[in-house]
């Protein structure tokens, strides 16, 4: 018998890369997302938004409107106000949180520019528009809060007067000793940086239809989101419908990250305007709406100082961030996780003890901020590896020599951060080590002096992280969000021998129906190509938290391998009972029950399904073949899989201009168990392109009376092909014993250091002219007055 | 506004007739009146390519050309070069290299490069990330996409795959 590796056996498929059966039928133009959908007698909505990023509302005057062709509804918030209950953006656990309440539309006053006010609903979508026109609103407009200094200050109006200040959240963390340490530290070094709102820019913009049939008091809810099991509980409880009869169904999806599962106003509405019509009410944002009301991500400012002692060891770091949210807190995940990420992920990958933060999360009159794609990473992230580069600079070491002499040995595991963090098993020095060989380091160091000399000033930068993922119950549940931290399967095998199998975990486009086929596939024993995976319907998929913070591969495919060995062990039970064999000494392999000592066939499948289906008065008496087997599953161990990684940056920057071209990005990460290595590069990549559009181009740009500037992709600059480098991407395995899988996450390690890695590649730019940048994006115009050209 | 105005165009080789109001966009005539919806609206102003078609031969933005322009002319929408089997070495190479996440943005980017491979020549991967700076794609690094249009160029140079010669100008 040869030698095989891993991968030869039968059924190997997790480390593979396996193309995702579900792409060809997008690449033929064949996908159904919500824009697509079309409902017998649906019609459509149009809302009038708010010019005045705060105003009362004076009166509403809907005559004209109510009377133009193909008007069939017009609401206002008092309408809706009258079928659904307030919600309100606050977690237990954040200790003195507070946010005001909501409602679908504002009753008396509006709180940021774009708010939508009115609800047209009409025949087609430009006969609301035109209707929406003739919508008059008397406003009364009030003073706007939106800076957050500006916001803090003691006599700034308040937005929530019954809340009493614009403070959302004042969070703290001292683990004591920080002013002796840094009074006696050799090298301490400071900086501000701000990092401005940005937004996820989903292709597919917000899509929904609510279809509220009145005779069953059926709500089916058509959604473009993430989560349809938390937003089935979510229009279940507010507009007092049984959760048994909502059904939130989420099909092909255009781009989420984070941004399509959280609660949005007009979304709200349209359930009430469904119910209120007996009609399907479809809302689709068009560009300028997202821009105005999709979540924006950052906003923080950060004053961080590290202390270091005369070799760069460091000792402390001191924090104060800053973070706007908008006028309220984003519902039901609040807006504080970005700020509790952000002050708890600082220095995560370094060895310092003595750690001091302090947060506050502050209302303004914007759109809600709140969580996008690695929350918090690109801020913590960016602050702690620029003043590692910092203390580098002062004791003349180089980047690499800093971190090596300062990161968490990779044997000093289990260990915990200062903010309270538990590490399972890191491998921050052999990513490291691993990316200096990849990138020919020296190699580049010895150009970037050559080239310097030329007047061609290049910059490289480094960036090591460590990224939160696989949240358990710990995470939204212990605040009282009603958000499962477990996921199920449900696994059966047809009469044919084919398997069906529909999990809680959905599908974005990053392949979550691929990964799933693939464990299944492995661990049942048969071809990939005969399992059909389903995914994001709440009638008919079971329970689950869905995808957000990297939990697909490693609770959902954790999951569907436990659900899969139930199943095979039900399925040899009844081999055995025909075959008069013992359970233990059969397998499957590639869809036939063979001996498991000899791989020899023994029977197929498809023969056990046809029995078990057709013909189950020839199985012993008392059998009863279990052919589909339901099963859940929650983290436990470690309240989250941490992983790490290292990034660095190569870019050239023109001094005279300002302008810079990205030459090259590598990525060295660890997410445990790589199940299929095609679909963990490529959502790296498309992180570090997100991280990249924050570090140089994207922004949401504000005006004094809060008026949102650039919320058009005219305006708002999002990355290109022609502006992006290729990638270079290598793994460190260190799979989670938690599992017995080993996956954890890995969406958010492209975003979490690649502004990071810009930012510190840019300084090293700069540093002959001795200019430095702390802000992002870092557009032509900042580069510029740092080099004090402007 | 709402006055009907008479539209006859061939779209993916059939010939339609519909009475439509003037401002409907020729995306929108051709997601919602023709139901042909793998043509999507990303931006509605031209700049996200979510939307491309091929017009009379010409890569056009659907979502910038109203319907009775399109009026006599002739479509081609990525169901069209799907069913022809025009663009199947590229999807073949797209679904290889994984060169799509959600798909949103996809027909659209095949459509760029469609047009950019029925040029002579074999583009440089840096003439394909210019080609493709007219669509925006938010999943992928653009990487996976400049690769598999870079595999087809090589491939159909090659004489890998025969091609049916048809000149489409971006």
């Amino acid at each position: 018998m040869s030698v095989l590796t891993p991968l030869d056996r039968p059924n190997s498929y997790i480390g593979r890369s396996v193309p995702r059966p579900n792409a060809k039928r997008l690449l033929a133009g064949r996908g159904r997302y919500v824009t697509d959908i079309t409902l017998p007698r649906m019609l459509h909505v149009a809302y009038v938004r708010s010019p005045y990023a705060h105003a009362r509302i004076l009166s509403i005057d809907t005559q004209t409107a109510r009377e133009m062709p193909g008007v069939r509804l017009i609401a206002t918030g008092e309408d809706l106000a009258k079928l659904c209950t307030p919600w309100v953006g606050t977690m237990d656990h954040f200790k003195g949180m507070k946010s005001p309440p909501q409602l679908p539309l504002p009753v008396d006053k509006v709180v940021w520019s774009g708010q939508a006010v009115v609800a047209v609903v009409a025949d087609t979508r430009a006969l609301a528009e035109d209707a929406a026109e003739a919508v008059y609103i008397a406003f009364d407009e009030l003073p706007a809060v939106v800076d957050i200094d500006a916001a803090r200050a003691p006599d700034a109006p308040v937005i929530s007067p019954e809340l009493g200040s614009n403070l959302c959240f004042h969070g703290k963390i001292d683990t004591g000793g920080v002013e002796d340490v840094f009074a006696g530290a050799a090298h301490v070094v400071e900086e501000e940086f701000h990092f401005g709102r940005h937004t996820a820019v989903t292709m597919e913009p917000r899509a929904i239809i609510a279809d509220y049939d009145a005779s069953e008091g059926q709500l089916t809810v058509h959604h473009a989101t993430q989560t349809p099991y938390q937003f089935q509980d979510i229009y279940a409880r507010h507009y007092g419908l049984p959760e048994s009869r909502v059904r939130v169904i989420a099909p092909d999806i255009g781009g989420s990250f984070g941004m399509k599962l959280h609660m949005y106003h007009e979304d709200m509405a349209v359930i009430g305007l469904s119910m209120m019509l007996g009609r399907p009410v479809k809302y689709v944002a068009d560009r300028i709406e997202s821009f105005v009301s999709d979540i924006h991500a950052r906003d923080h400012r950060v004053r961080a100082r590290m202390a270091a002692d005369a070799e760069g060891n460091i000792l402390a770091m001191d924090v104060e961030d800053v973070t706007g949210i908008g006028a309220f807190s984003a519902y039901p995940r609040t807006s504080v996780v970005e700020g509790n990420q952000v002050y708890r992920l600082m220095g995560a990958p370094y060895t310092f003890r003595n750690y001091r933060a302090d947060l506050q999360v502050v209302f303004q009159n914007k759109v809600q901020m709140s969580q996008y794609r690695a929350v918090g990473h690109p801020v913590a992230c960016t602050v702690t590896e620029r003043l590692v580069d910092m203390i580098a600079d002062k004791t003349a070491q180089d980047v690499f020599d800093i971190r090596s002499r300062n990161m968490i040995a990779d044997d000093a595991y289990p260990c915990t951060s200062p903010t309270g963090y538990q590490f399972e098993a890191l491998s921050h020095h052999a990513c490291l080590a691993r990316l200096k060989a990849m990138m020919g380091y020296e190699r580049l160091r010895a150009e970037q002096a050559e080239l310097r000399t030329k007047g061609i000033h290049r910059g490289i930068g480094i960036a090591t992280f460590v990224e939160i993922t696989n949240p358990g119950p710990a995470f939204y549940g212990v605040g009282g969000a009603r958000i499962s931290s477990q996921d199920g399967a449900i696994v059966k095998i047809t009469p044919s021998g084919d398997v069906h199998c529909s999990i809680s975990v959905t599908e974005l486009g990053q392949g979550t129906e691929t990964i799933i086929g693939q464990i299944v596939a492995e661990h049942l024993g048969v071809d990939s190509n005969r399992i059909k995976v389903m995914t994001g319907d709440t009638d008919t998929t079971p329970h689950g938290g869905a995808t957000y913070a990297c939990r697909g591969a490693g609770i959902g495919g954790e999951t569907a391998l436990q659900a899969a060995k139930k199943l095979k062990a039900n399925v040899l039970a009844v081999a055995a009972a025909i075959l008069q064999d013992e359970p233990e000494k059969l397998d499957i392999h590639s869809g036939w029950i063979v001996d498991a000592a000899t791989a020899q066939q023994r029977m197929e499948l498809s023969e056990i399904a046809r029995i078990a289906y057709f013909r189950s008065d020839t199985l012993p008496p008392g059998t009863q073949a279990q052919l589909s087997v339901a099963h859940h599953y929650a983290p436990q161990g470690y309240p989250f899989a941490f992983t790490n990684g290292v990034q660095a940056c190569h870019l050239e920057l023109d001094v005279e201009t300002g302008l810079v071209k990205i030459l090259k990005l590598w990525v060295v990460e660890d997410c445990g168990r790589v199940i299929n290595p095609l679909l963990v590069d490529e959502q790296i990549r498309g992180g570090v392109v997100q991280g990249l559009g924050a570090a140089f181009f994207e922004e949401c740009v504000y005006g004094d009376n809060g008026q949102l500037t650039n919320g058009s992709l005219a305006d708002y600059l999002v990355p290109m092909a022609v502006e992006m480098p290729d990638i270079e991407i290598g793994h460190v395995e260190t799979p989670t014993l938690d599992t017995q899988l080993g996956a954890k996450g890995v969406g958010e390690a492209g975003t979490a250091a690649a502004s990071a890695a810009a930012l510190n590649a840019m300084n090293d730019a700069m540093k002959p002219f001795g200019g430095t940048v702390a802000q992002v994006p870092m557009t032509p115009a900042r580069i510029l007055k740092a080099l004090g050209h402007i | 506004m709402n006055d009907l105005v008479h539209v006859t165009m061939t779209v993916n080789g059939t010939e339609v007739s519909h009475s439509i109001a003037p401002r409907i966009t020729l995306a929108d005539f051709l997601r919602q009146t023709l139901e042909l919806t793998g043509t999507h609206a990303g931006c509605e102003m031209g700049v996200c390519g979510a939307c491309l078609v091929i017009l009379d031969g010409r890569v056009v933005h659907s979502c910038l050309t109203f319907a009775v322009q399109a009026s006599g002319a002739a479509i081609e929408t990525v169901e069209g070069l799907s069913e022809r089997t025009a663009i199947a070495d590229l999807q073949e190479a797209f679904h290889q290299r994984n060169a799509l996440q959600c798909g949103f943005c996809t027909p659209g980017m095949l459509m760029t490069a469609h047009a950019l491979l029925s040029q002579p020549g074999v583009p440089s991967r840096e003439e394909i990330r210019d080609a493709l700076s007219g669509n925006y794609c938010r999943c992928t690094g653009y990487e996976a996409i400049v690769d598999a249009i870079e595999k087809v160029a090589r491939d159909r140079d090659a004489g890998v795959i025969a091609q049916a010669s048809e000149e489409v100008s971006a």
